[in-house]
């Protein structure tokens, strides 16, 4: 394998003081993952599994009064967590860049997008405002904006939901970063849109040669855009492994729950889902051992006890899991 | 086709345009916008009607008119046998108590200030049913029990529960009354998978023991392919292609359908590698000002000759119901803008 580009080594992450009664919310719990160049990584999991926290992690954007306790996040060989300030603000949208889910909450309503697409150019490149202005009218062009020279000085409601994210796109890939993270960028987006904005987040990151973290709770994306999964289940990585693989032999109990309550385009319909049965756990008072253990079909005494680690296999494949032995089928 | 007893829902070129209006003072109306534009359908007893389409196609629309909470501006509604577009207000509570509603939101459909026993037997008190203290309570314990909720969260508020359970007491709270018809718009659209799971096998079961009748509205073509006898597509106010389930799977006819279906990715790499990706280009245009003659003709990847002034109207091809020049450029000339003629599919 290539040397990493980046690296999160045990990780985590917590919510709230703690103070009186109020316990911590344990968003992300001993979190290790790598992404090579060049890679697509799906992060998926359901609401609350850690998965956007885990994102904002990287570039130190998680909001009060979350923490991140401990852990190491090497970026290029720096740990970002150790940068000071300055040092992690010359990082995002420059070397990392992010594209969040709505769009129009994330671009500034008072600000023309022209402006906003130059801004990380005049900022980490110091480039001179007429230059900034026309390299943004050519990343404008590159993620298919018509009349992009027209458009510089329109304001964000001007755009369409599908306009505003190809937008941002121009915008996180302006300073060409070595890294993007993609935070469920097409959830708010129409299917056929949805479809159109993927491709081109794809395309233009395989031409930069940059790596995309694409978090999502859509299986479907995954498998159609992902070269690597990591499953995330109450703040930890459940499995991991290359997509197809993945797919055609989950590992975890919840991985296999997941895809099997997924209903589908093709094959049987009309009968009934194989639904996991009960609730996603309260991270503020996760139990001893393995988080999924109150949903498992396959629970067994030891899971009760300790939280089973993340273990690795042939292929690429790991699995936090102690039901599963590999060559033991 | 009227006497065939089977129908319980017949909407007949359906139209609800919203009135566009300028200045402060003097309100002038300057256009409308045509939300629903001459959409035709029929429920039959006992079956899942899927309506689907992207934002803004008219598809909740449709649904609000159908319990008129938005008036119609053309076209029947005909529930039951009985045209139902032009009845009061006061004729329309016996009617409310036969078709109910479950939202999208889990969170903003139930008031925050009222426990789950309130909520779920608000219908029974506003309809006079609610009979004694004791068999009021029966009532919403039945219900719960109906819903896989135990009886004794009857006294719990709405925070205290997760997304999915709040998604059952809003589909409690709509049988409170014993309906035929249920309409579900996004029902289980902001659940996760794995509950979003548990809501749809909680209504297909629900349909077999109560023998409901069920509009399905939802964006997820895959959902809608799971719980759906028959579907309807929608694109810009209008319906373009009726079909039964796995017909309209397997042989879209109308290329709105097709480029919908290419574009859902499924939850498979292996088979996703060995898919095209044909996308369509564009965005839906905004249904303020949508584009003359057949609405799809800007983005479609196979127009013809007129697609751009005459708008096609909806017609049996083979087993399916298609609003396509494609299949029928032999009458460009079709007047009307009405989708009418034999509804059954």
């Amino acid at each position: 394998m290539k040397e990493p580009l980046l690296r999160i080594d045990d990780l985590n992450v917590t919510f709230g003081a703690g103070f009186g009664n109020r316990p911590k919310v344990r968003a992300v719990t001993s979190l290790s993952l790598e992404v090579a160049p060049g890679e697509t990584l799906a992060i998926v999991g359901e609401s609350g599994s850690g998965k956007s926290v885990t994102a904002l992690s990287i570039l130190r954007l998680i909001p009060e009064p979350g923490r991140i306790e401990s852990g190491r996040i090497v970026f290029e060989g720096e740990d970002l967590l150790a940068l000071d300030d300055a040092g992690i603000r010359s990082v995002r949208g420059n070397r990392i860049a992010m594209i969040f889910q709505e769009p129009m909450s994330s671009l500034n309503p008072v600000l023309t997008i022209g402006r906003q697409v130059a801004e990380p150019l005049r900022l980490h490149r110091r480039l001179k405002r007429r230059d900034a202005l026309e390299r943004a009218v050519e990343h404008l062009k590159s993620v298919a904006i018509p009349d992009a020279e027209k458009r510089l000085g329109d304001y964000p409601h001007q755009f369409s939901g599908g306009m505003r994210q190809r937008v941002m796109i121009a915008m996180a890939l302006a300073c060409h970063p070595r890294l993007l993270i993609a935070d469920e960028p097409t959830t708010a987006l129409d299917v056929t849109v949805q479809a159109q904005i993927l491709e081109l987040l794809k395309e233009r990151t395989r031409e930069a040669d940059s790596a995309l973290i694409l978090i999502t709770h859509d299986l479907g994306v995954v498998a159609r855009y992902a070269d690597r999964v990591a499953v995330m289940y109450g703040g930890r990585i459940v499995e991991s492994g290359p997509a197809a693989a993945l797919y055609a032999d989950p590992r975890h109990p919840y991985t296999q729950g997941l895809l099997r309550s997924v209903p589908r385009l093709e094959g049987n319909c009309g009968g009934r889902l194989d639904s996991i049965d009960g609730q996603p756990p309260d991270l503020a008072a996760l139990p001893a051992g393995c988080a999924f253990a109150p949903r498992c079909p396959q629970v067994r005494d030891r899971c009760l006890t300790a939280p089973p680690l993340l273990e690795a296999g042939a292929g690429g494949r790991a699995w936090a899991c102690y039901g599963y032995e590999e060559g033991a089928a | 086709m009227n006497g065939r007893g089977d129908v319980l829902l017949r909407v007949e070129d359906l139209k609800v345009h919203f009135p566009v209006t300028e200045g402060v003072l003097m309100r002038r109306r300057v256009g409308s916008v045509k939300a629903v534009d001459g959409v035709s359908f029929e429920l039959r007893r006992g079956e899942t009607f899927g309506l689907v389409g992207e934002s803004g196609c008219g598809k909740s629309t449709t649904a609000l008119a159908i319990l008129r909470m938005l008036e119609p501006t053309a076209g029947r509604i005909v529930f039951d046998g009985e045209d139902i577009s032009r009845v009061d207000q006061r004729g329309l509570r016996p009617l409310r108590r036969r078709m109910q509603m479950v939202f999208q939101d889990p969170f903003g459909s139930l008031n925050p200030r009222m426990r789950v026993r309130e909520i779920v037997g608000e219908p029974l008190k506003v309809h006079g049913v609610a009979g004694s203290r004791r068999r009021f309570r029966e009532r919403v314990a039945e219900l719960l029990d109906l819903v896989g909720l135990l009886p004794a969260m009857a006294d719990r508020y709405p925070h205290q529960f997760s997304g999915g359970q709040r998604q059952r007491i809003g589909i409690a709270r709509a049988l409170a009354l014993e309906p035929d018809l249920l309409l579900c718009d996004e029902a289980v659209s902001a659940l996760d998978v794995s509950i979003q799971a548990q809501v749809l096998n909680l209504l297909m079961d629900l349909q077999r023991q109560l023998g409901l009748t069920y509009l399905f509205i939802a964006h997820d073509l895959s959902v809608v392919r799971h719980i759906s006898d028959r579907i309807g597509v929608m694109y810009l106010g209008r319906i373009v292609e009726v079909a039964e389930r796995d017909e309209l799977f397997e042989q879209p006819r109308h290329p709105y359908t097709e480029a919908l279906l290419a574009s859902v990715p499924t939850p498979d790499p292996i088979v996703e590698a060995a898919r095209a990706h044909r996308l369509i280009a564009g965005e839906v245009p905004s249904v303020r000002n949508p584009p003359s003659g057949c609405r799809f003709h800007p983005r479609c990847p196979k127009v013809i000759g007129h697609c751009e002034r005459v708008e096609p109207l909806l017609e049996a091809i083979g087993p399916a119901r298609v609003a396509c020049h494609l299949y029928n450029d032999s009458s460009p000339a079709a007047a009307g803008s009405g989708q009418t003629g034999d509804l059954s599919v």
